[in-house]
């Protein structure tokens, strides 16, 4: 019998079941190996008994009692710290109630992972592994680097939080100034890989996107702020256009072509709602702006009906918020819609020469451009260039299809 | 993906006194069944030292033969062991849990990708 899907039930459940061993076990190394053996006991015991009723409860104690086994046999258990050793010999039973404190625990390795004594490329590199279940070699792929590096850097945060004995926690919010930014960075890193995944055969990850979500409403639970809730309403919105952006063949479909009618209008409305909220409610952060520009596609009933003088007028003040060249690509690409192709090409050709030459996008937007003035030469050059660069099958064959078009 | 732990050791180690080799191949072989028992090992081979061995080359269609070690160093590759691991973090992870890593060094590295099946374990 083998009517489940154990790589479907490993994709969904990795990263929760890590999180609550990493604070049963106390430590990233044990619950990685206690994570793989308890998928290795469920990859033995559900074909013959059935897949338990709650999965990710039965892999947590499966993992947790492959852990205390190991620790026992091998002698490393009388080595470890007391109260880990007291908390490790409860029985089951006596576990304190666990629902609530299993809801928490990827928030828990949040606040871990983007601990402010890691620097920022550990923090996304730890992230993308322990939360999102990337390999070394995906995060390398994604990041231009080589998986040795990558690999060094994760082992070093790791020993990082274990030498300064960084507590697996959420801390109480009046301990969050400073560190609520990072944390809101990381859910929405979590999400963009759902959302944009950065490499491998399929566009959207929709568990990350849906763990991303829940999160944020966990975080706005805990401490109501107007950056989360600008954070949460982007990212419904974008979630809200997730079913229209892959074609059946999985092929992307671009935002003027979605079909509006499957857009879910109960996410369009949620989202709209908390983003005009975040903004009455100054300083307002760049999420929230990300959103009123979000919540302003959504609000056109069709592509030709986008109001792109608002939306490049929120670009303007988002620039001025974060005045990064990605930030300014973005506009570049808002005021071509607004005032012409050429205009757009202005803006952007000096940023695809200069500090966007490395990203796939600039390249990307540059070539529509050139591709819509009728420079068909230029547009070729650019889109091959564009193609270099990405590594995703559905952005290439995406851009692949282009390329033709232009023959 | 696969990956190769090639380990280097100072054979002087080996002839310290308070070097305890019984212990040490009880300790390795118990790990090489844990390895195995999470799927991860893929077979492994001891080496003799490097001046057992003899250098070979092709030169000028003539072939030449010297004494080995290839690389005159202290530390010596003494063997390596094939793993199976979901990527090198994981492989690191698995490395570091070679007993041989405390005496020596280990030097994991990707094994590069063929059309070729792995070997069984």
């Amino acid at each position: 019998m083998n009517d489940f899907d154990l790589d479907r039930i490993y994709r969904a459940e990795r990263g929760r079941v890590l999180a609550s061993l990493v604070r049963l076990l106390g430590g990233f190394e044990l619950a990685e190996e206690a994570l793989a053996d308890a998928f290795l006991a469920a990859a033995q015991q559900w074909p013959r008994d059935g897949v338990p009723a709650n999965p990710r409860t039965w892999l947590v104690s499966a993992g947790r009692f492959k852990a205390i086994d190991k620790l026992r046999r091998s002698g490393r258990f009388r080595a470890m710290a007391p109260e880990l050793r007291r908390e490790l010999e409860l029985e089951e039973d006596q576990m304190p109630p666990d629902r609530e404190t299993i809801q928490d625990d990827t928030l828990r390795l949040i606040f871990t992972c983007c601990h402010p004594i890691l620097p920022a490329d550990a923090q996304i590199a730890l992230t993308l592994r322990e939360i999102c279940g990337l390999t070394t070699e995906e995060i390398a792929a994604a990041y231009l680097s080589k998986p040795a590096t990558i690999a060094q850097r994760i082992v070093r945060a790791k020993s990082r939080i274990h030498d300064a004995a960084v507590p697996y926690e959420v801390p109480p919010p009046a301990e969050w100034d400073g560190r609520l930014e990072t944390v809101l960075h990381t859910i929405y890193l979590i999400f963009n890989e759902g959302y944009e995944a950065s490499s491998g055969d399929a566009l959207v990850r929709h568990e990350l996107c849906a763990e991303a979500i829940r999160l944020a409403r966990l975080l706005k639970e805990l401490h109501p702020s107007p950056d989360i809730d600008g954070l949460l309403a982007l990212m419904l919105l974008h979630q809200s256009r997730a079913a229209t952006r892959a074609a059946p063949d999985g092929s992307i479909v671009l935002l003027e072509q979605q079909d509006r009618s499957a857009w879910d209008q109960s996410l369009i409305a949620e989202g709209t709602a908390l983003a005009e909220l975040a903004f009455a409610r100054p300083p307002v952060g760049t999420y929230t702006i990300q959103a009123m520009i979000a919540a302003s596609h959504a609000a056109a009933r069709t592509a030709s009906a986008t109001d792109w003088p608002r939306i490049a007028g929120f670009y303007d003040l988002l620039l001025r918020a974060e005045p990064t060249p990605v930030v300014a690509l973005n506009r570049a690409v808002a005021i071509a819609m607004r005032d012409g192709p050429e205009a757009g090409l202005r803006l952007i050709d000096p940023l695809a020469a200069g500090e966007l030459a490395g990203y796939r996008f600039a390249h990307a937007a540059r070539a529509d451009l050139l591709r819509r003035l009728g420079r068909v030469e230029d547009a070729r050059t650019a889109y091959a260039h564009t193609l270099e660069l990405t590594q995703q099958t559905s952005e290439r064959n995406f851009i692949e299809k282009r390329l033709r078009e232009l023959d | 993906m696969r990956y190769t732990c090639l380990v280097h050791f100072d054979p002087a180690v080996m002839q310290s006194p308070e070097f305890d080799k019984a212990a040490l191949d009880r300790r390795s072989k118990a790990y090489d069944e844990e390895l195995k028992a999470g799927g991860h090992f893929l077979g492994w081979q001891g080496l003799a030292l490097g001046d057992a061995a003899v250098i070979v080359r092709i030169r000028d269609g003539k072939m030449l033969a010297t004494d080995g070690p290839y690389i005159e160093s202290k530390e010596q590759m003494a063997g390596f062991v094939l793993l199976e691991a979901r990527d090198m973090n994981e492989a690191v992870r698995l490395a570091a849990g070679l007993p041989l890593a405390e005496i020596g060094t280990i030097e994991v590295r990707p094994i590069v990708q063929s059309s070729s099946p792995p070997p069984q374990p």
